[in-house]
């Protein structure tokens, strides 16, 4: 009993869950191990993103026009990849929050802050991307389409889950908030999403013109497909890019914090407001 | 107060005493009762200004500006659910009070419910006359408010607890809250759509409804219970 | 005997330790003077005994010699306390009864039942109704108005009246005597010896000198200063 105590309480709730393997493999990711890891992969994951997705966008381009959509088919080569990250970002933000809350996982929730403005931005391209898509397709930049409006929704709750953090001042409690927040979020979009098709579907038939509709033809799935590895290159990029930031910045916060609590040498003790 | 003498009743006296000094507070001079019923009054009155006095235009949208409206006076009190027991140590006794949480959040839930859902509720047939809303979907709205509100309390209940440490929480509450709320508005008003519509299977939407309302009862408490314990500070 | 034994107990906020080392032992009866300069982590101590703030290191136990029979009473730590800190936890419009009434009903009341093998005295206080509670703090006469009206030392004492309604063993006392005057700090001094004489135990965080009967110290140290 005492041997369990004496680490404090995250030992404990660690081994309770049984998770020692995977809490072995995860303790190779603290902060230091992981500011290396970065300084190695960074550049060359850097490059292979952008070579893959110009490769995407060249095949895009050389790829042949659809006959009914003519060539502004080839939005799709970013408005699908960025879609697919939105979700994609989201699902990472939900397993990182469980690392917070769970696993008690340092990088977890500094991963999740680092992916939420990613995964907006990402979000934000597919609206804009779909609007202009939609313009030549429906005649309007926006209609309430049942896959625009949830996109719509998931931005709304990315930009939501960014002021929360920004509106908690220590971290780890905006972390955990964040993280719980995430989470109840992630159980309401299937719900989100179900409702506002369900709603789009009362209120006009279901759309004819779908932008990502499952009939492709082999030829423009290719460079879609080698757009959208390219584009998840680039997130992973730009995540470990951001998270390195964030673990930087938290420790100069420390850095900060352990200065200000510094007691001030030259004073003397006396002087010390005693109320 | 004859509840403490009486033992009879021993085993949830508290969670009695925790529902009457919730509704207390609610009621008494600062509470949020009457601040809920008039905004939720003067959101409908102001409509017909906006759109003009185009009554069967009104007739026809009344289901929605009904629920937008008992949605926004829902989200008005909701900071106050939490907050106030925050910021006078109140919230952290209950922690310490040995009861479990998720009960004493759902007893807040209740009281909240009563003291704002609840007066909507009871507000909205004077409203529906202003709105031209005939009798039959009155009754549809009453009912799909009647089982929809509560759910808003329940993900505003969520919502209150990931923020209550936050000094002026409200209006990140209500972003955060809303895009949450969009299910129970959908099926809300759909509800009282498919009571006249011939297209819309009648029990649909409002099974729907009752669904999600069961699933929030399910969900937040829990959630609610788990934020405050994680977020303590 | 009931002793409570703290080992080396650290507590980090936001990500520096503000509490660190820090051990003590307090037997039933005995009163824990908690003193230290400003940000010597007093309070921190305290909410973080009350369940309010994790600990990130050390144990602290409740060791209880109960017999077989008794069942073992596997609560955590902050069940067993009272806490009264900086909040009041009083409601302006509610009446002074109806404030204290909550507490009343809403705190799990926990037991420590006797047992004869010490001389001590073992804790049991019946709990006092919220009348004779409010008599024994001199707010009867006021019991009917809203607590809005309340000075400030007497809203300090309704909310140590909180001790008396409901029966926790261990008292969290955070300056308790902030706002009083010399006649209400006579009153508050009694009651805490009142209820060391029952056997209680009361953690204290104080800048006076309290006139408590059987008492240990616990100095905190300033931040950045090894304690």
């Amino acid at each position: 009993m005492d041997n369990d105590t004496e680490y404090g309480t995250r030992i404990d709730d660690q081994e309770t869950f049984g998770l020692e393997f995977i809490m072995q493999l995860l303790a190779f990711a603290n902060p230091t191990r992981f500011l290396k890891f970065v300084q190695v992969v960074l550049r060359p994951l850097a490059i292979l993103a952008i070579a893959t997705i110009a490769a995407g966008l060249y095949l895009g381009f050389v790829a042949p026009e659809d006959y009914q959509q003519g060539s502004t088919v080839r939005i799709m080569y970013i408005h699908v990849p960025a879609a697919w990250l939105s979700m994609f970002c989201y699902s990472l933000m939900a397993i990182s929050a469980l690392g917070t809350l769970v696993w008690k996982h340092p990088l977890a929730d500094v991963s999740a802050k680092a992916a939420a403005p990613i995964g907006a931005a990402f979000t934000l391209i597919a609206l804009l991307t779909g609007s202009l898509w939609g313009k030549p397709m429906w005649g309007t930049y926006w209609e309430w389409d049942a896959r625009m409006t949830s996109v719509l929704i998931l931005f709304i709750m990315y930009i939501g889950l960014i002021a929360l953090w920004k509106a908690i001042e220590d971290p780890i409690l905006a972390g955990k908030a964040c993280a719980i927040l995430t989470l109840v979020g992630a159980i309401n979009l299937p719900v989100i999403k179900f409702s506002v098709e369900w709603w789009n579907s009362l209120h006009q038939p279901a759309s004819v013109l779908r932008l990502d509709g499952p009939t492709i033809h082999p030829s423009l799935l290719t460079p879609l497909l080698i757009s959208a590895i390219g584009f998840t290159l680039l997130f992973f990029t730009l995540h470990m890019m951001a998270m390195r930031n964030e673990i930087l910045s938290r420790r100069i916060r420390t850095l900060r914090l352990k200065a200000a609590a510094a007691p001030i040498t030259r004073q003397p003790a006396t002087q010390e407001p005693t109320s | 107060m004859q509840s403490r003498s009486n033992t009879s009743d021993r085993k949830l006296h508290w969670a009695r005493a925790l529902l009457m000094r919730d509704i207390r507070l609610a009621i008494r001079v600062g509470g949020g009762t009457l601040i809920g019923v008039l905004f939720f009054t003067t959101v409908i009155t102001i409509v017909p200004f906006g759109l003009g006095p185009d009554m069967k235009l009104l007739s026809v949208i009344a289901p929605g500006i009904l629920w937008i409206g008992a949605l926004l006076a829902c989200l008005l009190g909701l900071d106050r659910l939490l907050q106030s027991d925050h910021d006078d140590g109140s919230l952290e006794l209950m922690l310490m009070s040995g009861r479990p949480l998720e009960l004493i959040i759902l007893i807040k839930c209740l009281a909240h419910w009563l003291t704002t859902g609840l007066p909507l509720i009871l507000a909205t047939p004077i409203l529906a006359l202003f709105l031209n809303l005939d009798a039959a979907q009155l009754g549809a709205v009453l009912l799909s408010l009647l089982v929809g509100t509560p759910a808003l309390t329940l993900i505003g209940m969520t919502g209150a607890a990931i923020t209550v440490h936050l000094r002026r929480g409200g209006l990140l509450l209500a972003v955060l809250v809303l895009p949450l709320t969009i299910p129970i508005l959908i099926f809300g008003v759909a509800t009282v759509g498919a009571a006249s519509d011939p297209l819309v299977p009648a029990l649909t939407p409002f099974l729907a409804l009752c669904g999600l309302s069961l699933l929030s009862l399910a969900i937040a408490p829990v959630a609610a219970a788990f934020s405050l314990r994680v977020l303590q500070h | 005997m009931v002793r409570l034994n703290a080992h080396n107990l650290a507590i980090r906020r936001n990500g520096r330790d503000i509490v660190s080392s820090v051990s003590f032992q307090l037997s039933g009866g005995t009163a824990l003077i908690i003193t230290g300069p400003n940000g010597a982590g007093k309070s921190t101590l305290l909410r973080a005994m009350a369940g309010l703030l994790p600990f990130a290191g050390g144990t602290i136990e409740l060791i209880r010699n109960t017999t077989d029979d008794q069942q073992a009473d596997d609560r955590p730590l902050f069940e067993h306390c009272h806490y009264v800190g900086h909040a009041s936890g009083v409601k302006p419009s509610l009446s002074v009864e109806e404030n204290l009434a909550l507490w009343h009903d809403l705190m799990d009341p926990v037991d420590w039942p006797s047992d004869t093998s010490s001389g001590m005295p073992q804790h049991n206080h019946s709990t006092m109704d919220v009348e004779t509670v409010l008599d024994h703090i001199g707010l009867s006469h006021i019991a009917d108005f809203p607590a809005s009206y309340l000075s400030e030392g007497q809203t300090q004492r309704l909310s140590l009246a909180r001790l008396l309604v409901t029966q926790r063993p261990i008292w969290l006392l955070d300056e308790p005597t902030a706002a009083l005057d010399q006649a209400s700090t006579k009153l508050v001094t009694d009651l805490m010896n009142t209820h060391l004489a029952k056997g209680g135990m009361i953690l204290v965080a104080t800048h006076i000198d309290l006139e408590l009967s059987n008492r240990t110290a616990l100095s905190l140290g300033a931040i950045g200063e090894p304690s």
